[in-house]
């Protein structure tokens, strides 16, 4: 009982614990993917803003994709929408509560990106220096036979020759820079608030109990699934190690009739303990495998597992009352 | 149930974790062997756009076939293939997904070339700058009055900061190609993250069921492969051993004798025994060299079928019918006490 309470636990911590994990470490992904790349405004009036938006927004979408890529829960909500009913039925309510989760932690890094960016506030710069009115401020170029907005979409650009000796370029940029910071903190001021409402609300709008439900039966998906993979793959390698062993021993049967009928033949089988005959399962040939994978998917069992339990329940009950029979099932 | 765990984190890392862990160091060392390479544009017109896309193309190509090499997953794949049949049918879609598998895992690291190459820019610059328009970066007069030749033999030193002296328009011609090479570049990683995020998300719509199947089954190729390597081992290890000491007590009569004497001391003599019992059944009847030339020849030319031993799974059958009468407890009963405990029940029951 102890050993399976704690390998629950291990099962529920990792599951979810790691899909939070993996999100913060995107998170800082999108952070040092934002560092390391090299902003390069073109300073010409007809591609500062496209290249600005772009930046701003094609990011987020890849780092979306690829939230949604590697979140586990991904492939479970699709395997529990997309299975044939089979014997269990099928609850929609846990996929929606999969899918929102899975989206949220999706979020989180195209979000962080987004604040990056305006909060340091380059793209704004680069994005909306042509709309900004010269006359609020002093030390206009005009020596320059350029027209306004080609002044203006040179502003993002620190090497420009124009601006060399005056502080234009500068109290324009601090003047953007202004702006896009007070969009990045109320952007984060609105989410957090959100989130906070939505914390407190939720009790009052959800149904506890359902959402419990909910909770336990989409965690049993994950958990179901991780422990057939699990199963599968120890199960492949006891077919694997049985059918070199069997192998071998066709080959020597073949090979050589006059050998006394060794021993090993009888000590095979017991030495194919009780325990390797249980990691087995029964299942002994490749279209008993094949079988199994597909009624695996096309009809997942019945979420009853009463008969497993009542029979090492029986055996119990009957170490404990001696003489009599209490199962009576048989 | 520790023990469970631990096994199937040993399979599971030594297979997948590994190759995983192989990809991401790959794609590691393309990103570090792009920062250490010094981009050298020839600043020549003839040869300015085949270098630049030379190297945006062949180091990706280069590490893609590295990635097929470094993975041990592309000989199973080739041996699987190549196989004759024997007596187990060969499934193409086992070899079409192993082939996937190892195909997407050698993609990354070019991927990975192939953008970084592109943000930076110096690529980008260096092909297409005999195409640029220099008008567009304000009113100058460097190329007016030239051949078209000459206008390109400017035009082609402008990615060389030495060569060009117009500080202003290689400046601006540098933020623009640059700006557009880094959009191609985010527009590429978009692409790429759509198909894969497509291939994950919409595959279980198709075909799931078959894949378990194959999924299943190409990892069973690949353990039952290095189960054959270790069971094979094992054959040299106890075949080598039982033969040195055939050979020992075959050149002296002595050591019999000695061997008589020594069986006095029951406990040393019992753990030879199990020694050399379990070095017996490690043989698994395979003695002379002829049989074991014949065992590994089988081994390619005629594979086993997938299907274990009709007597042993007799022998279950039986032993299930049997235990459907005591309850059914025999495939699920660890250890020996509770064999003993179940006779005893067995017993009971026929009285009753």
């Amino acid at each position: 009982m102890e050993r399976l309470k704690l390998v629950l636990q291990y099962f529920q911590s990792n599951s979810e614990s790691i899909s939070n994990g993996i999100c913060i470490i995107l998170a800082l992904v999108s952070v040092k993917l934002y560092t390391s790349f090299d902003f390069n405004c073109p300073c010409l009036p007809q591609y500062n803003k496209l290249y600005s938006l772009g930046v701003m927004i094609v990011p987020p979408v890849i780092l979306f994709f690829f939230g949604v890529l590697i979140n586990r829960h991904a492939g479970v909500m699709m395997d529990e929408w997309m299975r044939p009913v089979g014997n269990r039925s099928k609850n929609p309510v846990v996929v929606k509560y999969l899918f929102s989760a899975m989206i949220q932690r999706a979020l989180l890094a195209p979000m962080v990106w987004i604040l990056v960016t305006l909060l340091d506030g380059k793209i704004f710069i680069c994005a909306f220096s042509v709309s900004v009115d010269p006359a609020l401020f002093s030390g206009f170029p005009n020596d320059t036979d350029l027209n306004v907005m080609t002044i203006m979409s040179k502003v993002p650009c620190k090497e420009d020759l124009i601006f060399r000796n005056s502080s234009f370029r500068k109290a324009v940029f601090r003047y953007i820079r202004c702006y896009s910071q007070a969009v990045g903190w109320s952007i984060l001021l609105l989410l957090i608030i959100l989130g906070a409402l939505a914390r407190i609300f939720k009790p009052f709008l959800d149904d506890n109990a359902s959402s419990m439900q909910t909770r336990y039966w989409s965690n049993y998906l994950d958990v179901e699934q991780k422990l057939f993979d699990e199963t599968c793959v120890l199960h492949a390698r006891e077919f694997a190690h049985k059918c070199v062993v069997q192998f071998f021993e066709e080959m020597r049967e073949d090979v050589s009739v006059y050998l006394p009928p060794p021993f090993i033949a009888g000590h095979c089988f017991e030495e194919w303990e009780d325990a390797e005959k249980e990691k087995l399962h029964g299942i002994t040939r490749q279209e008993q495998m094949d079988e199994l994978l597909s009624k695996w998917y096309y009809s997942k069992p019945k979420l009853d597992v009463t008969w497993e339990a009542q029979r090492s329940r029986a055996w119990v009950s009957w170490r404990k009352h001696r003489g009599k029979v209490k199962y009576s099932d048989v | 149930m520790d023990k469970f765990r631990m096994m199937f984190q040993f399979l599971q890392s030594n297979q997948e974790s590994f190759m995983n862990g192989i990809c991401g160091i790959m794609a590691l060392a393309s990103a570090q062997m792009y920062s250490a390479f010094e981009f050298n544009c020839p600043c020549m017109p003839e040869y300015n756009y085949t270098y630049a896309i030379g190297l945006l193309i062949i180091p990706p190509i280069w590490f893609f076939l590295l990635g097929f090499v470094l993975n041990n997953n592309v000989s199973v794949l080739a041996e699987e293939w190549r196989r004759p049949i024997g007596e187990r049918r060969k499934d193409p879609s086992i070899l079409r997904y192993m082939f996937c598998s190892v195909t997407q895992r050698s993609l990354i690291a070019p991927a990975v070339w192939v953008s970084v190459t592109l943000m930076d820019g110096k690529s980008f610059l260096c092909a297409f700058s005999v195409s640029l328009d220099i008008d567009r970066f304000g009113n100058y007069s460097l190329l007016r009055g030239l051949s078209e030749v000459e206008k390109m033999k400017v035009l082609a030193k402008i990615p060389c900061k030495d060569l060009f002296e117009h500080q202003e328009i290689r400046i601006a011609a540098s933020r623009y190609v640059k700006c557009i090479s880094q959009a191609c570049g985010w527009i590429f990683l978009l692409m790429m993250t759509f198909t894969a995020f497509l291939i994950r998300a919409i595959r279980p719509c198709f075909t799931q069921a078959a894949f378990l199947k194959t999924k299943y089954w190409s990892h069973y190729v690949d353990i039952e492969r290095k189960m054959f390597d270790e069971t094979c081992k094992e054959h040299a290890k106890s075949f080598a051993k039982i033969c040195i000491q055939q050979y020992f007590e075959n050149m002296s009569g002595e050591m019999q004798s000695f061997h008589n004497q020594r069986s006095s001391d029951s406990d040393s003599d019992e753990d030879d025994e199990d020694i050399r019992r379990s070095d017996e059944d490690k043989l698994l009847g395979i003695r002379a060299q002829d049989d074991m030339n014949k065992v590994l020849w089988n081994w390619h030319t005629c594979k086993p079928a997938l299907a274990l031993r009709k007597n042993y799974a007799d022998v279950h059958e039986n032993e299930k019918v049997n235990g459907e009468a005591n309850g059914g407890f025999n495939g699920f009963v660890n250890g020996h006490t509770q064999d003993v405990k179940k006779k005893e029940w067995a017993v009971y029951y026929s009285k009753v």
